[in-house]
């Protein structure tokens, strides 16, 4: 039984060590310099004495930047990726947290990373991918570890203003991949166009079956996305057949009407996440790409990635909703209502996951891991963890799982998780600020941001920029005299939602 | 041109964009901003961009994307 991670590397690399793993538009690593590199990483980091503690990758993203991931792992530690975009005040949070004692950094991050304050030493990628690969430490680090080692940090939304680090181990990426794996049917053959970005979860669906199938990942440059034909010229240029973006990179596509200029000739794998996928935009691409495989993705960062999916196999209506379709294989969803009673049939329900998938829960967090890794309630007889998503579903007709709504103010913009709150935390912490509040507008997925206090809509952005990653700034900022309040005193936003929407 | 500044300054107060002509080149401007620029310009101007246009040359300054709206209103 697999146990580790690197073994889909391991197992890779004897086969095809010639062959590209992981490319930019200039430059790629072979499946052998990717191994070599990463044991070399791996045996630097164990020269330091590092064992299970958190290793901060903070590289721009770059096929080195995995490889870095991987070497973290050799060496018996888990990563911690962040990006050079990552405001600063957001990576201070994240090093309070953390305390780093080792961050891996490339050249161009090496002089941002020196700024910063922390107990630990900076180490540059391409000194330490050289060093001399330790076989006999490697190994022992190998029989040490256990598949509930934990793997990687990854650092997501908190309503409290602190991002919350999710912690996963080697075996639930490993369920998740080889279920993941056996829905999208990868192979050797696989061709993946990368947009998502190396600091969320959602990059494991490129990383992980590069190496189990021995596959090929382009990392797709951040600027395309918001030039339609240029980047469907990337795709063609490098013959890529498989992507799983986020459903707004696939709309800003097929809204601009690119179709009618240049069609993907080579994608035959499309799957989607993070967003509900509005089916006008869908229907373009079903009618640019009609032989290829459509697949709707769900599931939480806190459950290792993707644990529903829904392979598109009828029309829909404009007014219908995607359904997110079934569980993987050796995952359950329970519906629970507020009773934490399984709902009657085609009844709402908040969305828990029941797993190997489920990962170690939220990085010295205890409060906030046991709100969301429960007790199973249905179970009072042996210990039994559930995630509770916080997002309400239900069964349609068919059976299949649909997503309704969130319990609280998580929103998805642009593909990323964002909680309000933390919005409004880091306004408010503004001196001339008396009071925030943060809505979402659905249709046209718009953050905006009303306040009360001396301080003008320009001063306020420029602030708002220096403190939340730029995904999170709110697209429209709007100064109150007064915040309107309900009887209980609390802000009102019904009726702010209510007045924004009348005002367009 | 006034109605095209407010637009941009809807979007990011904080920017100058009558000075500024780097908008992409520095990434004052990003996706989502040039969808909602797009779908502000067709409600505004009654012009729609065709993907064709969409290149970074026509959105570096407030003046090109002009001459962009210019441009396809009088085609």
């Amino acid at each position: 039984m697999q146990t580790n991670v690197l073994e889909y590397l391991e197992k890779t690399v004897v086969r095809l060590p010639e062959k590209v793993a992981f490319a930019n538009e200039v430059e790629g690593l072979t499946f052998k310099q990717v191994y070599d590199q990463a044991r070399a990483v791996g045996s630097f980091l164990h020269s330091k004495n590092f064992y299970n503690k958190p290793v901060v990758v903070f590289m721009k993203k770059h096929p080195n930047t995995i490889t870095a991931f991987f070497g973290v792992i050799y060496s018996g530690n888990y990563y911690v990726p962040l990006d050079e975009e990552m405001p600063r005040h957001r990576i201070e949070l994240i090093f309070e947290t953390l305390k780093p004692q080792a961050i891996i950094c490339d050249e161009d991050t090496r002089e941002i990373v020196n700024t910063f304050n922390f107990d630990g030493e900076a180490y540059l990628y391409s000194d330490i991918s050289k060093s001399k690969i330790d076989d006999v430490a490697l190994n022992q680090i190998r029989d040490r570890q256990i598949d509930t080692d934990p793997i990687y940090i990854v650092f997501t939304s908190g309503s409290t203003g602190i991002p919350k680090g999710v912690m996963a181990c080697h075996r639930s990426v490993i369920d998740y991949i080889e279920h993941l794996c056996d829905v999208l049917k990868f192979d050797e053959d696989t061709v993946f166009g990368n947009q998502t970005p190396l600091y969320f979860d959602a990059c494991l669906k490129e990383v992980y079956p590069t190496l189990k199938y021995g596959a090929t990942t382009y990392i797709i440059p951040k600027q395309l996305f918001m030039f339609p034909i240029k980047l469907v010229e990337f795709l063609n240029q490098f013959k890529i057949n498989t992507v799983c973006w986020v459903v707004s990179a696939l709309t800003m596509i097929s809204a601009f009407r690119t179709f009618e200029t240049v069609i993907p000739q080579y994608l035959r794998t499309i799957a989607f996440a993070s967003e509900v996928f509005p089916i006008k935009q869908f229907n373009l691409w079903k009618a640019a790409l009609p032989n290829a495989r459509f697949i709707n993705l769900y599931g939480p960062t806190e459950v290792t990635g993707i644990c529903c999916y829904y392979e598109v196999d009828r029309e829909f209506g404009l007014d219908e909703t995607m359904p997110v379709g079934r569980p993987f294989k050796n995952t359950d969803i329970i519906l629970l209502d507020e009773n934490n009673k399984v709902p009657a049939q085609g009844e709402q329900g908040e969305i828990c996951v029941r797993g190997t998938c489920l990962t170690l829960g939220y990085y010295k967090n205890k409060e906030k891991t046991d709100e969301a890794f429960v007790q199973n309630p249905l179970n009072d007889l042996y210990p039994e963890l559930i995630y509770r998503t916080g997002d309400i579903g239900k069964y349609n007709e068919r059976g299949e799982l649909v997503f309704m709504s969130r319990k609280d103010y998580q929103i998805k913009h642009m593909g990323h998780r964002i909680e309000l709150g933390e919005i409004e935390v880091i306004v408010n912490m503004h001196p001339a600020v008396s009071t925030a509040c943060c809505i979402f507008d659905n249709d046209k997925k718009k953050i905006i941001l009303y306040y009360v206090g001396d301080i003008d809509t320009k001063e306020i952005t420029t602030y708002i920029k220096e403190k939340l990653p730029r995904y999170m700034v709110p697209n429209l900022v709007k100064q109150l005299e007064t915040m309107p309040l309900t009887p209980n005193g609390k802000i009102n936003r019904a009726l702010l939602k209510e007045q924004y929407l009348q005002s367009k | 041109m006034e109605e095209l500044l407010e637009i941009l300054c809807e979007l990011h107060p904080d920017v100058d964009f009558e000075s500024c002509t780097t908008l992409i080149d520095d990434k004052v401007l990003d996706s989502f901003d040039i969808v909602t620029l797009v779908a502000e310009i067709d409600d505004k101007f009654s012009v729609a961009i065709p993907a064709g246009e969409l290149v970074p040359e026509n959105f570096n300054s407030a003046q090109a994307i002009y001459a962009l709206i210019e441009k396809l209103e009088n085609e």
